[in-house]
């Protein structure tokens, strides 16, 4: 009986002798696969350093400058003049500046971005797609301080025609312009989240007598709300973030207020002013940068994190 | 005798051949062929549905049962390239008629899919969809609790109607379809493998709601499950792929006598699981 059960287990044993390997090859193919494995990690390691090193810096600088401005001043001021002799530190008109210019980038780029979605995934025929989707993704490429000229010498100009008391720099146009450059993003993450809405959901709005527009309405768009609504998070922070076309139309004078016509500084124009200016290094006028950079880090990095979790909570939705 | 066995369902052919009342046709198709751009999926279908009773659609995989389903209600057309030729008729009217609207179609004729689809909203706003979307005047409440109560799931949600369709299990999902395509009141009902992607309770729950509902509907039900047509249906259909590529009707008969006493040697030749 034991016999028995034993004869087919040595049987086993033999055949996979033939599968194992030993001797130098096995060894040498271990140390490839062990370097490779090194060599990957390395270069994972650079990007990640890298990010830590920058946070590190920003930080170290923006501790000393808050050793010398209370966190309270610089987060509740409304004037911002550390370049002149009577110095102030309070942040908001920058913040001011920025929220204005994202604010009228995102009156353009919304409608137009959501709806170009909706265009190509529910109703554009595909060669129309294949050729619009190309074109969408060039506008993507092109660099931003061609943007940035665009709005002076090109958008600025027709402003005044129409409200003369527009200033030469002024947010509308800059604002105007920016939301052109995130147009692109903001259809392609919208349409991706219209498309993976599953096609059964249409079938099912479409069989029980819905017609393609209610379709669209009550069933396509909202079934891909968070992800447009990611699409618009990371679009706000984009233009946040977005420096040559402020730098070059929107100017560089800290203002609070609404006026959209006249002249801001969002909080990139004044990293970029300081940055290319004579102002000397290890001066509190000098340390502001990495303060108002800190400041920008936070905001940008809020909106991804909540735009990632809302991506990550729309796939779960129809897995 | 002549006795044939599938599973645990034993049928015998009736001794006595009763006569038979003339049935009253609700769809019909006359030498219906579809293509999707140059591939043939039907080869001239003609057929007759009777209403009020639940007719099932068999035959191998590929052979154009859904494609055929998809034509009682103009669900094709949705598809870039398609093409038809032949006619389909509901209620005498041929469906295709450039002034038939596709949308008043869909209402009289509603459609279950093999796979549970309930919009990622409220099992209240599911239900209503079809009543908003076609303007109905309903008491939407009311309308609510009897679809649900027709489709037997209205003691398992009735204590929140405002949780999310998706919450629910794969068998409640596609009671939840029924319901919903219930709610507009159609007079018939096409139904594409709406147990495939259910367990055997859950399937034995939309067996027993198929019957009960064949009393004021008619059915129209695609399945792979040949012991689910006999078990279901009145008429059975047998599909299979022709020569030209495209599905074609091999025979239509009542469904006793279609499992017990097939005509034509592929219909048994499937049926006792020799082919497909
Ligand atoms: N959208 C489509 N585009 C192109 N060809 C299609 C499309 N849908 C179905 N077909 C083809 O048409 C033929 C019939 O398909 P259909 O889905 O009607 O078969 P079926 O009998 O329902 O099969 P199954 O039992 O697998 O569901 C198949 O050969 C299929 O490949
Ligand atoms: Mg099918």
């Amino acid at each position: 009986m034991s016999e028995m059960t034993e004869a087919p287990r040595r049987g086993g044993v033999e055949a996979l002798g033939d599968l194992t390997s030993r001797g130098p090859a096995r060894k040498r193919r271990a140390i490839f696969e062990r370097a490779i494995q090194a060599v990957l990690f390395a270069c994972a390691a650079i990007s990640i350093l890298t990010t830590f090193g920058i946070v590190a810096t920003l930080l170290g600088e923006t501790i000393q400058f808050l050793r010398q401005v209370s966190i309270v001043d610089f987060l509740t001021g409304t004037r911002w003049t550390p370049l002149f002799a009577s110095k102030h530190f309070g942040v908001l008109p920058l913040v001011n500046g920025t929220i204005a210019v994202a604010f009228v980038a995102m009156v353009v780029a919304l409608p137009v971005g959501i709806l170009t979605a909706i265009f190509l995934s529910e109703y554009a025929p595909t060669r129309f797609r294949s050729v619009l989707k190309p074109i969408l993704e060039v506008l993507a490429g092109i660099p931003t301080v061609v943007y940035g000229y665009f709005a002076l010498l090109f958008i600025t100009p027709i402003l005044r025609e129409i409200f003369p008391q527009t200033g030469i720099f002024n947010v509308a146009s800059a604002g105007i312009v920016m939301g052109f450059m995130i147009l692109p993003m903001m259809a392609s993450i919208s349409e991706d989240a219209l498309r993976a809405v599953p096609s059964g959901l249409r079938e099912g709005a479409y069989a029980l007598g819905a017609t393609k527009y209610q379709t669209v309405t009550r069933v396509v768009v909202p079934g891909a709300l968070s992800g447009i609504l990611a699409a618009v998070i990371l679009s706000i922070s984009r233009a946040i973030g977005e420096t040559m076309i402020v730098a070059i139309a929107a100017g560089l004078q800290p203002k609070m207020g609404f006026n959209l016509l006249q002249s801001m500084e969002t909080m990139t124009a004044y990293i970029v002013q300081v940055s290319l200016g004579d102002t000397p290094q290890d001066t509190i006028e000098f340390q502001t940068i990495f303060a108002v950079g800190t400041l920008l880090f936070l905001m940008t990095f809020v909106m991804n994190v909540v735009s990632d979790w809302l991506v990550r909570r729309f796939r779960e939705a129809y897995e | 005798m002549i006795g044939l066995q599938i599973g645990k369902t034993v049928f015998r052919a009736p001794e006595v051949e009763q006569p038979e009342a003339p049935e009253e046709t609700i769809l019909s198709t006359k030498k219906l062929s579809f293509w999707y751009g140059e591939k043939r999926a039907l080869d001239g279908i003609s057929m007759e549905i009777p209403v009020r009773q639940v007719t099932a659609i068999i035959g191998p995989s590929g052979c154009g049962k859904s494609t055929y389903l998809r034509c009682f209600n103009r669900m094709n057309e949705l598809i870039p390239g398609s093409n038809f030729d032949g006619a389909v008729e509901y209620r005498g009217r041929d469906i295709n008629d450039g002034r038939v609207d596709p949308v008043s179609i869909r209402r009289q004729i509603g459609m279950v899919f093999q796979k549970p689809n309930p919009f990622p909203k409220s099992i209240y706003d599911n239900i209503v969809f079809g009543a908003k979307v076609n303007g109905m005047s309903a008491d939407m409440d009311e309308l609510v609790e009897t679809s649900l109560r027709k489709a037997a799931l209205w003691d398992e949600v009735k204590n929140d109607l405002k949780q999310s369709g998706l919450a629910l299990s794969g068998g409640q999902q596609q009671r939840l379809c029924i319901a919903r395509a219930l709610a507009v009141e159609p007079e018939v009902i096409l139904m594409d493998e709406p147990c495939s992607a259910l367990d055997p309770i859950a399937t034995t729950r939309i067996e027993d709601l198929i019957r009960t509902l064949r009393e004021t509907y008619t059915i129209v039900i695609v399945t792979h499950n040949m012991q689910q047509a006999a078990r279901v249906s009145d008429k059975t259909a047998f599909f299979t792929v022709g020569e030209s590529g495209g599905g074609e009707l091999v025979e239509f008969d009542d469904t006793q006598r279609l499992f017990t006493t097939p005509s034509d040697p592929r219909t048994e030749a499937y049926i006792t699981g020799r082919f497909g």
